[in-house]
């Protein structure tokens, strides 16, 4: 048996920015994991279908349009009704322009780690890693 | 419960979450997924099974997402298979297909999987075969697998689906590489696809003459205009593939179609399932490296050798 790390890099809400993106998907993918790139401007119901089809161990967002607040908690609002269950199996990552005094919130409302500018691709993916919940 | 009641029973209530999870188990080679395909083999038998082919870059994904539209139209349900080549370095992978199939992604009669080749060369991943099996069985009425970009000899696609659509794009090629071998001889349906571009045309009359050459088919595969960005052409293109489908069924040859989908599931099987019996047998009793010893010392050659370790391990007791 061989289990693969599959990971979703979603680009959820309006902006158009995705150089970040796919630098991270290129990472995961160096480091041995099969990634699904969901394309610009998904709806958080968007990528959470997508979580379940693909049956990914982490969603990792990407976001800069200043929406973080409002859209990482209706993804994992989203993972939950999808999935049926509040216990979640997927680990959620965040990254982008965050502002710190935003973790806080985001991490109570279901994001499991933010990662912000300057972050190292490589702590990225050993977190990963570590904390993959199944 | 075992994980695999588990995934069956959700297969049977047609939950999406339980088919997700029956494809993870199925191309991780977990031992659960003997169970599952088990029960999916009792269950399949209702999709019609389209395999969409063709060099990287001709449109394939953007015409998966206007053939989804045009299905979802009638509506009929679809399932889609996509596979994207992994790295043979690292073994990751980078599954781009839905940067392109944007629509319908919440559409409860849509279900999209993205799947990596994992290392197999013919265009699908290993078990794209037991995968396709799971859509079936899940009910779809059509099934699209979505090949990863080909060359000339990736076709392993025929052996699976009912129906094969070949995808080309103007401007890739001339007369010369209509007449090779491989991909073009396995088209049911071709497709030109970007057919606003100025040599869409003489594309078409090339296909249309090599085609031409051979004076008796049972079904002269038909050449369809697309331009899959705008879904022009896309309908129509529908109906060729169900026409297709529908002469299969006429002629009985469907049942070929799917006896020749067992032979393939069973013949990639047995080759893994003996590669590994032989090679863990002889790691395992030094005999491995013994032959590898051999063959550095110039003393034999691969062929002779492998026949020596498959009369060893598999012929005993015969």
């Amino acid at each position: 048996m061989d289990r693969k790390i599959r990971v979703l890099v979603g680009k959820p809400g309006l902006d158009g920015h995705d150089r970040g993106a796919k630098v991270i998907a290129r990472s995961f993918r160096d480091a041995g994991m099969e990634v699904i790139y969901s394309g610009l401007h998904r709806t958080p119901e968007e990528l959470a279908r997508m979580a379940v089809e693909e049956d990914v161990d982490v969603v990792a967002c990407s976001i800069l349009s200043g929406a973080h607040n409002t859209l990482l908690p209706r993804v994992v609002e989203c993972l939950k009704k999808e999935k049926g269950t509040d216990e979640l199996d997927v680990l959620v990552l965040a990254g982008g322009i965050i502002p710190v005094e935003d973790v806080e919130f985001l991490k109570q409302n279901g994001v499991d780690e933010v990662f912000g500018p300057g972050t190292s691709t490589q702590d990225i993916v050993e977190y990963t890693r570590a904390n993959l919940k199944r | 419960m075992y994980l695999h009641n588990q995934v069956i029973q959700g297969l049977r209530d047609r939950k999406r979450a339980a088919l997700a999870r029956a494809v993870t188990l199925v191309e991780d080679g977990s031992e659960h997924a003997q169970h599952i395909l088990e029960e999916a083999y009792r269950l399949k038998g209702r999709s019609k099974i389209i395999g969409i082919t063709g060099s990287p870059g001709v449109g394939k994904s953007t015409l998966v997402d206007s053939l989804i539209e045009a299905i979802r139209e009638r509506g009929d349900s679809v399932g889609v298979i996509a596979v994207d080549p992994s790295s043979p370095f690292t073994g990751g992978a980078i599954l781009g297909d839905r940067v392109r199939v944007r629509s319908r992604t919440t559409d409860d009669g849509v279900f999209f999987r993205s799947l990596a080749s994992r290392g197999y060369l013919g265009g699908l991943s290993r078990n794209t075969g037991d995968v396709i099996t799971l859509f079936d069985a899940f009910g779809f009425d059509y099934v699209l697998v979505e090949t990863v970009g080909t060359g000339q000899s990736e076709v392993d696609i025929m052996r699976y689906a009912h129906s094969v659509l070949v995808v080309m794009a103007p401007g890739l090629g001339d007369d010369i590489q209509a007449i090779k071998a491989g991909i073009l001889e396995i088209g049911d349906v071709f497709c030109v696809n970007k057919a606003d571009r100025p040599d869409a045309d003489r594309d078409v009359a090339v296909l249309e003459a090599m085609l031409g050459l051979n004076k008796d088919w049972q079904w002269r595969p038909p050449v369809v205009k697309t331009v899959a960005s705008q879904g022009k052409g896309v309908p129509e293109l529908l109906d060729k593939i169900d026409e297709h489908l529908g002469f299969l069924k006429q002629g009985n040859l469907l049942e070929e179609r799917v006896s020749r989908s067992y032979l393939a599931a069973l013949e990639a099987n047995l080759r893994r399932q003996t590669v590994e019996h032989v090679l863990s047998k002889s790691r395992s009793d030094g005999s491995l490296d013994c032959a590898l010893k051999q063959l550095s010392e110039g003393k034999t050659y691969p062929a002779a050798l492998a026949r020596q370790l498959v009369e060893k391990y598999l012929c005993s007791g015969v």
